[in-house]
């Protein structure tokens, strides 16, 4: 009986000489999510507030990049994604160049509202999950499968303090596919999301202009077009746009437009923004 | 006539409110670092004032940290970590440790790039419990350009041209964003906007040496010496310079 049960117990072939049991151990591991360390507390999370949320202490010490508008939409001719880049702590500007966009691998993006550090490490995280996967079964895997790594792992630090909204895109088989996944741990699939502290501003414009129909310049257009609106009216969101577009052969990546030109070229070229004024005159 | 004497309540002294002790481990020491990248060099630059409160501790407490040995001279790696010193030196240490194992596994040099993705790991690793710092990267990529990456305290990194961390970052970033990436200037013929070009060392020096003599002006926790750390291919140049002592 115990030959049998050997046969087919599989025992990886460690060398015991040269590793220690301990070592062997972590090797076997399932090479899933990294440790984090807990301040010796009771309570953690309490801790974790007191010192590092804003909003329930602004004399925070620790100050974490927050605010942003990120969009993503699901058109005729695949999804177009656009983001601002200006990374807030508390009132200060931390950057203006902040890449939001997380290039999962050449077929997924990841886009980054709320805290750049969980957003920026799990969204990396899951390229990893993503890469093991096709590995493993010899196929890309589905959106709606990574989405769910990502929103099961945030699920597993539900109360811990993580904060990111986020919309996983890309293509399944030749279906483009939008998930919007939260540290709440809500998952959703869906044709149009707009995230973060400018999100109703992008809305406006982007409910506004859209349909299926659009080609891939409107769609562009109209993408880059909505977080400028953002950028306009938060003031949380700025700095520049990042454009991409999610095809079925991959994503494309459609330049970095400059806030401060793309909106004078965009009121010209429009005559909107008429709120605005060209020149200031003096009101005597 | 006694009553007097004996109408003063015998628990007068004794707290009303329970005391309560609670757990707060960080401090904060003052200083200010900054880091930018040229063609051919990296520079990492920041005061050695030590403070707490209005206190100072030392003037002299150098705080930007070589790792060294990682191959050539030419791929030595500048970092400091400013913020709470104690999780700035405990960092430095950690990375110390790491690069050293880094290039005992690897047998090849720790390059800047995977050293502020390993920072990151750093960092997010105590995500619930975080270290109280900024830190920066600085060094010379593989084809000898200079790098800079900045870190918030909880592991979000983004490579630059130029950073500047800690008490003041909020005075000299503004200069830096208009002196370095030529922010907000337009050429004066032609009236288009200046492009940003790599400075030369020499123009970047004085750039820095300014900038923290002016900023030691309006911020109480910059002074006494400037310390600039110089990555080249020839190796990790140090340069001290006095500030103001009051």
């Amino acid at each position: 009986m115990d030959s049998i049960v050997n046969r087919f117990t599989a025992r990886p072939e460690f060398d015991e000489a040269v590793l220690s049991e301990e070592e062997i151990r972590d090797c076997m591991k399932p090479q899933s999510v990294p440790t984090l360390s807990l301040p010796p507390i009771s309570q953690p999370t309490a801790f974790l507030r007191a010192h590092t949320d804003d909003a329930s202490n602004p004399d925070a010490r620790i100050k974490i990049a927050h605010g942003t508008t990120t969009l993503a939409f699901r058109f005729q001719g695949g999804i177009v994604v656009a983001v601002d880049s200006r990374a807030t702590a508390g009132d200060w500007i931390a950057s203006q160049t902040v890449k939001k966009v997380i290039e999962i691998n050449p077929y997924m993006l990841g886009t980054m509202a709320g805290g750049a550090a969980d957003c920026q490490f799990w969204e990396t995280w899951l390229g990893i999950q993503c890469r093991l996967h096709e590995l493993r079964e010899k196929s890309r895997i589905s959106v709606a499968a990574a989405s769910k790594i990502l929103s099961n792992l945030v699920y597993g630090y539900k109360g811990m303090g993580l904060s990111m909204g986020t919309m996983i895109c890309g293509y399944t088989k030749s279906e483009p596919a939008i998930f919007y996944v939260d540290s709440d741990g809500t998952r959703l699939k869906g044709d149009l999301f707009c995230v973060g502290s400018g999100q109703t501003f992008a809305y406006g414009v982007l409910d506004s202009g859209y349909k299926w129909d659009l080609t891939v310049e409107e769609a562009l257009a109209l993408g880059k077009r909505s977080i400028l609106a953002a950028t306009h009216r938060d003031a949380y969101s700025g700095g520049s746009i990042n454009l991409y577009h999610v095809e079925e052969k991959g994503w494309t990546y459609h330049g970095n437009h400059n806030v401060g030109t793309t909106f004078w070229e965009t009121k010209e070229a429009e005559g909107s923004f008429n709120n605005v004024p060209t020149e200031i005159t003096a009101n005597v | 006539m006694y009553a007097e004497h004996f109408s003063e309540p015998a628990t007068s002294h004794v707290a009303s409110a329970p005391i309560e002790h609670q757990f707060y481990p960080y401090a904060s020491n003052g200083g200010t670092i900054l880091a930018i990248a040229g063609a051919d060099y990296a520079l990492l630059a920041g005061d050695t004032r030590h403070i707490t409160g209005y206190s100072i501790n030392t003037r002299f407490r150098p705080s930007i940290h070589t790792l060294e040995n990682l191959g050539g001279p030419e791929r030595a790696i500048v970092v400091a970590a400013n913020g709470f010193s104690a999780d700035g030196d405990a960092l430095v240490r950690r990375l110390a440790q790491r690069a050293e194992w880094y290039t005992y596994n690897h047998n090849k040099p720790l390059s800047v790039s995977a050293c502020a993705r390993l920072v990151q790991t750093m960092l997010y690793g105590k995500r619930t419990f975080p270290y109280y710092v900024h830190t920066i990267v600085a060094g010379l990529d593989e084809s000898g350009r200079g790098e800079v990456y900045s870190f918030d305290p909880v592991g979000s990194y983004e490579r630059e041209q130029c950073r500047a961390g800690g008490s003041a970052a909020s005075l000299l970033m503004p200069f830096l964003d208009n002196q370095v990436n030529k922010k907000n200037q337009y050429d004066a013929a032609t009236g288009l906007p200046q492009v940003a070009t790599d400075l030369p060392l020499e123009e970047t020096l004085k750039l820095v040496k300014d900038a923290f003599s002016s900023v030691t002006e309006r911020h109480i926790h910059v002074g006494d010496y400037l310390e600039i750390k110089i990555v080249t291919k020839e190796g990790v140049k140090v340069e001290y310079f006095p500030l103001k002592r009051d």
